[in-house]
Order: structure tokens, then C-alpha cells, then sequence
């Protein structure tokens, strides 16, 4: 792999030398397009990241799903063509197996409840939820923010009967969004990104409530080179510090 | 005979045979797929499972709750669709096939905006009744109306069309009222059709999966349906997959085989 980033940065320089302008170096000699799949809770943090990265190098592509980690999961084990896989859990990146290459962790989030406005349901503690008549929705088992719920609501001692089992955590705060529901367990990240939609109630941190999330190439991408380049970028001082501003915690 | 009909050119075209194998092979292929990787050894452990045998009991419920609530609305919305000349009236075909072109997804969030907590019609029944419909067997039933209604109505409306009025006129000449007509004349005449579309309207309903997803809910043991189990279960367990598919293309088939005078033999014949 590295020779292969050593020739793509040669080649990058042979291309930014012949280049007329020779301004342009910072192009990188990067072309083409890539295709992320990403866990739904960094839809806004790799928007802004990807916005950036075009800036800096013209004539690039990228081009982002948002989604269930478990979901891009099974479809990449069934051979979907993406370039990068982006995992809100180590077990979502788990089941893709060797088509990850070297898997990094790059950033770790936290489970926060959260509320419509006001929080008409007076929602104050995890032990809440559990209370008879108050409507919960959560993403499924199979999600990563469903399974870490999941845990949290274990190591609370705590049964929570869900009134809505959703598909990822983006539908999950929707959910609460549009309340529809009383409180959604999702990620800190989406309550700060939801604004003044919802309110967010913090989860105790002796539950246990952080997942770390797992970035990598594949071994089947289409433009590996564009494809480390942007991992490198994810990873970098200026990616970290996008990803925390937004509510990301360190690896 | 065939090789006279060769000769005169009313024979097959070969031109035509590679193409339809493909084509049904590209059709049966899929089908067949489900049937041999159907890990027929664990089937037993697969449907002791709780939840697979909660999500099959709920579905069959839900979708036989769907089709009687549809009966009981649709047949007479298919009377007025066929019987009633009014202005408008074609504006209210239009209305009954929208679910029929919406995509399932675009019906759930539908259903929100008008039976939601905040909905049109959901606001006040929570303000009223401290009740909600999403979220609920209610909510699944009412998800499954929604698609499946529309497959019974313009069943029963063809029939009506094309149903003999003599036997109509005559009850009302002996001095029928309006209605013992529509229970004990009409409804009996077009009896085939109500038989033929309640079928298609309850395969409809017991597949339902998109509106019901996002409206329903999915919670394992309260309202995940079997279709919405089947999509958990591929995001763990592939493999189990095609098994929780057989009870759906056993219906199916039954659908086929039990309608396939009233649909395939005309479309064959035509």
C-alpha cells in the first residue's frame, strides 16, 4: 500500500510540475470520484469535511451515503462498490472482514437521550425511559446506537419497552423531531446538530454509553489512492478538528 | 401440421425464443434462488424463534384486520365509484389510486403529516383521546388500509361496471328498498369480484413493508411485521433470510392458483 501512495504522490508532483499554472499544486493530483458509506451520526461533520477536501483539491468527487452501519455492512460483504467504509462500531466493521483495510479508529461518540422542546414528558435520567407511558424510540438492535442503547439500558438495570424501533439515528431523531415520540436515545453529535429542534437530557457515565467508530479503505476501491487520501484527511489535525467540534470525542 | 405452419411462416420466430428465455428465467430465477438457499435443515429452529413466530402471528392479524376494514369501507366506495355520476367522481378514481403509484416510504411519512401526534387528523385525536396511532397495531392496520384498500375498490368497481342491472331494476319494480338492493342483490351479483380483491387487498397488506416500517414502528413482539423482520434478520443473519421468505411466497402462490381464472386465462386469451 504505501508504494503504492509513494507512486501516487510522485505522480501527483510529475502532474502538478507539467501543469501550466503551477499554482494548482494543491490539487494533489487527486482525480476522479470516491464513494463513502458513513454511519448517519457523521452525516453533518462529513458533509463539512468533504466540502473542504473538493475546496482543496479541484476536480474531485466525493460522494457520501448516510446510512446504518450494519446495513452498509451487508451490502459490502454482498460486494457493493464504495472506496471507504465509515462505522459508527468496531462490529459493523467487524463483519466486512478483510475487504477493510487496516481499520482505524478516528473518533468516539456518546449516547445522549434526546427531547422534544421543553421536554413535555419531563424526561431527567436514563431510569426515566423506563417509566410506564412514556414513548421511546431507538434504533434497531442491529444498528450500532441501537445495540450501545441496548447495553446502556443493561448496565442501568433498566427494562425500556420501546414504542418505535428505527433504522438509523438520523429517523430516530426525527422521530423526537417531529414528536412523535417522548425522548430518542441517539448520539450527543445529533443532539448538537439538531439545534434548538430538541433538547438533549445526558446519560449517566458509569452506563457505559460510548461507541468508537472505525474508518477504512477497502480492499475493492475504485480509486485507492483518492480513497487513503481521504482517510488521511478524516484522521488529520483538521478533520479532528471538525469531527469535535461537532460533539466527536478523541479516539 | 407444424411444419406446414413453418413453411407459412405461423410457426415460432427464432428470433423471438432467446430473448423470452432470458426473460423468464430472469423472472423465475430470484424465486427459485429463495428456495435453494432456504436453509430447509434449521427451518424448525428458525420458526421455534419468539420473534419470528410473534412477527408471522401479527402479520397475518394486522392484514386480516386491513382487509376486513377495507371490505367494510371499500365495497361501498366502489358502489359510488361505478354507480354515482356526480362531477368530480373522476377526481375520486384519481384519489383511490394514489397509494396505488406512491412509493410505500412516501405513504408512511404520509401518514404521519395526517394520523401523527402533530397530524391533521392525529393532533386532535391525541388532544381528545390522549391516544396515538403511530407506533401501534392500530398504526400497522392502518398503514396496511392505506396501501391495500385501493386493490379492493377497483376490483369491486370493475365488477359493478360490468354487472347486470336487470336482476337491480326487477327488485326495486317488486318494491325493494335502496339498500336491501345494495345488501341482498348487488353485493351477491359482484360476490366474485369482492372474493377476488379481498385476496389481492389481504397479499397486499401481509407484504406491506415500507408505511409500515417508519409508521408501524418495527419493536420485535409489538409491531414488527414479517416482512419488516425479514430485513432485520439480513442485516445479521443472511443466510436465515430466505426462510422467513416462505410463508410470504406460499401466499403467493396461493394468491396465483386461487385467482388465476379471474386474472390469467383473460389476459392469456387476449
Amino acid at each position: 500500500m504505501r508504494v503504492r501512495i509513494a507512486a501516487a504522490a510522485a505522480a501527483a508532483l510529475l502532474a502538478a510540475c507539467a501543469s501550466s499554472g503551477g499554482g494548482s499544486g494543491a490539487g494533489g493530483g487527486l482525480s476522479g470520484s470516491i464513494t463513502v458509506d458513513a454511519a448517519s451520526s457523521l452525516t453533518e461533520a462529513f458533509d463539512s469535511l468533504k466540502q473542504k477536501f473538493e475546496a482543496d483539491h479541484a476536480g474531485t468527487t466525493i460522494t457520501i451515503s448516510y446510512g446504518a452501519s450494519s446495513d452498509f455492512a451487508t451490502q459490502i460483504s454482498q460486494g457493493a462498490p464504495a472506496d471507504v467504509f465509515a462505522a459508527a462500531s468496531t462490529s459493523s466493521m467487524h463483519v466486512v472482514g478483510s475487504e477493510a483495510v487496516n481499520p482505524t479508529n478516528f473518533v468516539t461518540n456518546t449516547l445522549e437521550i434526546a427531547v422534544p422542546p421543553g421536554n413535555p414528558a419531563g424526561i431527567h435520567s436514563i431510569n426515566d425511559l423506563a417509566k410506564s407511558g412514556v414513548k421511546v424510540a431507538v434504533c434497531d438492535p442491529e444498528v450500532p446506537c441501537g445495540s450501545v442503547a441496548q447495553h446502556v439500558f443493561k448496565n442501568a438495570g433498566i427494562t425500556v419497552r420501546p414504542a418505535a424501533s428505527l433504522a438509523d439515528v438520523k429517523t430516530t431523531l426525527a422521530a423526537v423531531e417531529s414528536g412523535e415520540v417522548d425522548a430518542g436515545v441517539v448520539y450527543v453529535t445529533d443532539v448538537r446538530a439538531a439545534g434548538d429542534k430538541v433538547d438533549g437530557v445526558t446519560i449517566a457515565t458509569d452506563v457505559d454509553s460510548t461507541t468508537s467508530y472505525p474508518i477504512a479503505v477497502l480492499k475493492h476501491a475504485k480509486n485507492p489512492a483518492f480513497a487513503h487520501a481521504w482517510v488521511d484527511f478524516v484522521r488529520s489535525a483538521t478533520g479532528q478538528q471538525v469531527l469535535t467540534a461537532d460533539g466527536f470525542g478523541k479516539p | 401440421m407444424t411444419a406446414a405452419r413453418r413453411r407459412s411462416g405461423l410457426g415460432t420466430p427464432a428470433l423471438v425464443v432467446p430473448p423470452a428465455v432470458i426473460g423468464l428465467v430472469f423472472l423465475a430465477l430470484p424465486t427459485v434462488a429463495l428456495l435453494i438457499r432456504t436453509p430447509w435443515s434449521r427451518l424448525g429452529a428458525i420458526y421455534r424463534d419468539q420473534h419470528v413466530w410473534t412477527a408471522l402471528r401479527l402479520s397475518i392479524e394486522s392484514s386480516l384486520w386491513a382487509t376486513a376494514v377495507s371490505l367494510v369501507l371499500g365495497v361501498p366506495l366502489a358502489w359510488v365509484l361505478a354507480r354515482v355520476r356526480v362531477p368530480g367522481i373522476g377526481l375520486a378514481r384519481a384519489i383511490v389510486t394514489i397509494p396505488l403509484v406512491l412509493p410505500p416510504v412516501i405513504g408512511g411519512v404520509a401518514l404521519f403529516n395526517a394520523f401523527g401526534r402533530n397530524g391533521v387528523l392525529g393532533h386532535p385525536i391525541h388532544s381528545v383521546l390522549g391516544r396515538d396511532l403511530p407506533f401501534s397495531f392500530t398504526g400497522i392496520i392502518l398503514a396496511q388500509v392505506f396501501v391495500a384498500m385501493p386493490f379492493l375498490v377497483i376490483t369491486v368497481e370493475g365488477a359493478l361496471r360490468i354487472a347486470d342491472r336487470g336482476i337491480e331494476e326487477a327488485a326495486a319494480t317488486l318494491g325493494a328498498s335502496r339498500s336491501r338492493i345494495f345488501l341482498r342483490v348487488t353485493v351477491p351479483l359482484v360476490l366474485p369480484a369482492i372474493v377476488a380483491g379481498s385476496v389481492l387487498c389481504w397479499a397486499r397488506a401481509l407484504g406491506e413493508f415500507g408505511a409500515t416500517l417508519l409508521f408501524g414502528g418495527n419493536v420485535p413482539g409489538t409491531t414488527q411485521t414479517l416482512p419488516t423482520l425479514v430485513l432485520s434478520v439480513f442485516q445479521h443473519d443472511p443466510a436465515d433470510a430466505p426462510a422467513l421468505a416462505l410463508p410470504l411466497m406460499a401466499v403467493a402462490v396461493v394468491v396465483l392458483v386461487g385467482l388465476r381464472d379471474r386474472w390469467l386465462r383473460p389476459v392469456a386469451a387476449s
